[in-house]
C-alpha cells in the first residue's frame, strides 16, 4: 500500500469536503472530468454540488472564490497550471490579500498552484510562482515537497482563516510515494531538517528539496555531510530553523526552482545575512534557475533549473571558502 | 452572519412603484448631494487625505437601484455611488469617517474615501480595479446558494462604461450567465472612463448590446430620469429575483463633475455640456415632483434642511473623532496572529 503525492491531494480534498459542508472545489476541468491532473478524481460523485467546474476565466474563479469566503465558504481553488494564476493575479494579491485587514472580514481560500517545471512541459506550464505571491502582505505560501505535508499542509491550509496559496509540484506528483498518509505533522509555518549534517547548510523548499538530497548523497562519497533543510512554508519563512541549522554548520547554500532575481533564496541569504552574520564562516551562496523563460527541450529543462549536480558543485565551491 | 445592512425602513407602498418610492429616492438623493458638497468644500480647503471621487449628475441613477433592494441583497456600489450607499443603508457618520479617517469608522483608517464597506452586511469594500467586484458578489450570490441560503435574494454590482472594458467585467458576468445567478448589474454610462470619451472605449452601438453576447436580459434607460430608471430597476431586480438569471441596465447620463475633485474636466465639451444630457438628475427629479403635486417647494426644502442637518451633525462628530494612530496599530495582515511574519527589514 502506497500513496503518491497526487493521490495525497486528491485524499485531503476529499476528507474536507466530507468533514465540512462549507468547503467547495471551483476550477476549469476539475468536475466529472476530476482534472487535468486528476487531483479532484472521483472528488465530483461524492460532492456533485460542491465540486465546480469553472469557464477558463481565472480573475472570475478567484473573485467568486473571495465572495463565497465572505459568505463563510472555505473555497478550494484550482488552478490547472500556476502559470495561469497570472490572470487571476488582481483578485489574488489585491482583493483576497487585502480583505482582511480593510475589513475585518477573514479570507480563508486555498488556491492550489500545480507548480514547477517537468521535461517538455515548456514557458507557460512551469512556472514557480511562490516568490510573488510571497512578496504580498496578506497571503500564506506554502511549498510542500513530501507526500505527507502535501497532505496535511493541504489540509492544515484549508481549515487556515487567511488566503493560502498552495504551491504543490507536478514533478512530484506520480513518482512520489509514501507507506500512509499521516495522522499528525509538523505546523504550518515550521521547516523541517530533512536531512542532518556538519558541513553546509542547504535551505529548498518543494521539488528541490530532493534534488539537495541527492546531492547530498553523492557529497557524503567526497566526506562532505550538509545539511538539508526543508523550508516547507516561504511564508512565513522559519527563519529560527535556518539560523540554527547556520549555527551548526557555518555555511549556506540557498537553492530555488524560481527565476533567480530576488525571491525565496534572495530572503533566505538576507535574512541569515542580517540576523546570523556571525554564524556564517563563509559568503552565503544561492542557486536558482537561469534567467530565462523555461525551456521546452527536456536536455535544455534539465540544465536550466538546479539539479543534484549543479548543487554539488555549489556546496564544493561554498565549503572551499 | 452579522445583520443586514439593508435596514431602511419602507412600507408596502414604497416597493409598489408609486409616488413613494420617487419620494425615498428623491431623499437619498438629495442626502446624497448635500454630502459630496461637503466633501468637495472639505477637499478644497484641504481637510480630506486623499483624493475625492464625486457622482454628481447620477444620484437618480444609483439611488434607482440601491433604494430598491431588500434587507438581505447585496449590493456592491463604486465611487460615484454615494447616494446609492446611503440608500442601501450606509449611514451619513460611517461615510463620513471613511472621507476624515476616522478610527471609529468601517475601514478604521486602512482604507479611505469611497473604498469602504460591510462585506458582512451584504455591501463588499470595492477595490480600486474595476470589474473585480463583479465576481465577488457572484461568488457570494453562489456560496449562498450552495449552502442552501441564498432564498430571493439579488447581488447588485455597478459599473461605469470605462469599466465594461477589463477583461474582470467580461469574466465576471460571463460566469454569472453560465451560473444564472440572480446578478443585476448596473452601467452608467457617464461617457467618459476619466478623460477617455466613449468613442475611445467600445465600439458596440450601445452598451446594453453586449448583455445578448452574454446570454442576459439588458435594458437601457435614460438615467436622467428618476422614474424611468426606478421602473427599470424594479423590473431588473424582480427578474433575477424570480430566476431569470444575470439583468444588466445601462443608464445613459454625464458625470457632472472631474473624474476626481483634482479634475477639472476641461475635456468635456460644452456642446455636451449644454446638450439634453448635461441636465442635472437631481434638479429634474425635484421639477417632476412639484409639477405632480407630491410635494410642494416648502417640502422640498425641508429635505433640503434635513439633509444639511444629518451631514453637518456628521461631519461634527467624526471631527472630533481620533485618526490613527502608527504606533498602536496593529501591523499584521493575517488573522492568524502566529503565522505573521517578524519584522525582518522594517525598524521596529
Amino acid at each position: 500500500m502506497s500513496i503518491t503525492y497526487l493521490e495525497a491531494i486528491r485524499a485531503a480534498q476529499a476528507k474536507a469536503l466530507d468533514e465540512d459542508p462549507t468547503v467547495f472545489i471551483y476550477g476549469q476541468d476539475i468536475g466529472p472530468f476530476g482534472g487535468a491532473f486528476k487531483a479532484t478524481k472521483n472528488l465530483y460523485t461524492a460532492h456533485p454540488d460542491r465540486v465546480l467546474d469553472a469557464p477558463i476565466s481565472e480573475d472570475a474563479i478567484i473573485g467568486a472564490a473571495v465572495g463565497a469566503a465572505i459568505e463563510g465558504m472555505r473555497p478550494i481553488v484550482e488552478m490547472q497550471f500556476a502559470d495561469f494564476s497570472s490572470i487571476g493575479f488582481n483578485q489574488i494579491v489585491n482583493q483576497a490579500a487585502t480583505l482582511f485587514w480593510r475589513t475585518n472580514v477573514p479570507c480563508p481560500i486555498t488556491i492550489r498552484l500545480p507548480s514547477g517545471g517537468t521535461p517538455g512541459s515548456g514557458p507557460f506550464h512551469s512556472q514557480s510562482m511562490e516568490a510573488i505571491y510571497a512578496h504580498y502582505p496578506g497571503l500564506v505560501v506554502l511549498t510542500p515537497a513530501t507526500v505527507e505535508d502535501a497532505y496535511s499542509m493541504l489540509l492544515d491550509a484549508i481549515a487556515l482563516d487567511d488566503p493560502v496559496i498552495f504551491c504543490e509540484h507536478k514533478f512530484l506528483y506520480y513518482h512520489l510515494k509514501a507507506e500512509a498518509l499521516p495522522d499528525k505533522n509538523l505546523p504550518i509555518g515550521k521547516a523541517r531538517i530533512a536531512r542532518s549534517g556538519k558541513h553546509a547548510t542547504v535551505v529548498t523548499y518543494s521539488a528541490m528539496v530532493h534534488e539537495a538530497l541527492r546531492a547530498a548523497d553523492e557529497l557524503q562519497r567526497e566526506n562532505v555531510d550538509i545539511e538539508v533543510v526543508d523550508l516547507r512554508s516561504v511564508k512565513p519563512i522559519d527563519t529560527d530553523t535556518v539560523l540554527g541549522s547556520v549555527a551548526r554548520t557555518g555555511r549556506l547554500l540557498a537553492v530555488g526552482e524560481a527565476f533567480p532575481w530576488g525571491g525565496v533564496t534572495a530572503e533566505i541569504i538576507s535574512r541569515a545575512t542580517c540576523e546570523g552574520f556571525h554564524l556564517l564562516d563563509g559568503p552565503p551562496q544561492r542557486l536558482n534557475a537561469r534567467d530565462t523563460p523555461i525551456p521546452y527541450h527536456p536536455d535544455l529543462w534539465a540544465v536550466h533549473r538546479p539539479n543534484a549536480q549543479s548543487i554539488v558543485h555549489a556546496v564544493r565551491r561554498l565549503i572551499r571558502f | 452572519m452579522t445583520e443586514a445592512l439593508r435596514l431602511n425602513a419602507r412600507d408596502a407602498k414604497a416597493k409598489s412603484g408609486g409616488q413613494d418610492s420617487f419620494i425615498e429616492a428623491y431623499r437619498w438623493m438629495v442626502l446624497g448631494r448635500v454630502f459630496e458638497d461637503k466633501i468637495a468644500s472639505l477637499y478644497r480647503a484641504g481637510k480630506i487625505v486623499g483624493g475625492v471621487y464625486l457622482g454628481r449628475g447620477q444620484e437618480a441613477f444609483s439611488t434607482a437601484l440601491a433604494s430598491q433592494l431588500r434587507e438581505g441583497d447585496i449590493y456592491s456600489p463604486l465611487i460615484r455611488d454615494l447616494s446609492g450607499r446611503l440608500a442601501f443603508g450606509e449611514s451619513v457618520l460611517d461615510s463620513m469617517r471613511t472621507y476624515l479617517g476616522s478610527v471609529e469608522g468601517p475601514m478604521r483608517g486602512r482604507d479611505g474615501n469611497i473604498h469602504y464597506g460591510r462585506p458582512l452586511a451584504g455591501m463588499p469594500a470595492m477595490i480600486s480595479h474595476l470589474g473585480a467586484m463583479v465576481p465577488v458578489v457572484s461568488g457570494m450570490l453562489m456560496a449562498r446558494r450552495i449552502t442552501g441560503r441564498l432564498g430571493d435574494a439579488v447581488g447588485a454590482v455597478t459599473m461605469g462604461d470605462g469599466g465594461t472594458s477589463t477583461g474582470a467585467f467580461h469574466e465576471g458576468l460571463n460566469m454569472a450567465a453560465v451560473e444564472r445567478l440572480p446578478l443585476v448589474v448596473s452601467v452608467a454610462n457617464n461617457q467618459f472612463a476619466y478623460s477617455t470619451p466613449t468613442s475611445r472605449q467600445y465600439a458596440c452601438a450601445d452598451l446594453v448590446d453586449r448583455a445578448r453576447g452574454y446570454g442576459i436580459e439588458g435594458y437601457s434607460v435614460d438615467a436622467l430620469n428618476l422614474r424611468e430608471a426606478l421602473d427599470t430597476f424594479r423590473n431588473a431586480i424582480d427578474r433575477a429575483r424570480s430566476g431569470h438569471g444575470p439583468q444588466m441596465v445601462v443608464g445613459t447620463l454625464l458625470r457632472l463633475n472631474g473624474h476626481g475633485e483634482h479634475d477639472d474636466a476641461a475635456y468635456v465639451p460644452d456642446e455636451l455640456r449644454n446638450s439634453r444630457l448635461g441636465q442635472d438628475c437631481l434638479i429634474l427629479a425635484r421639477k417632476q415632483l412639484i409639477e405632480n403635486g407630491w410635494l410642494d417647494e416648502t417640502k422640498c426644502e425641508t429635505i433640503d434642511a434635513e439633509a444639511i442637518r444629518k451631514v453637518a451633525e456628521a461631519l461634527s462628530i467624526a471631527q472630533r473623532e481620533h485618526t490613527p494612530d502608527p504606533y498602536a496599530e496593529n501591523w499584521e495582515a493575517l488573522h492568524t496572529r502566529h503565522l505573521v511574519e517578524g519584522s525582518h527589514t522594517t525598524t521596529p
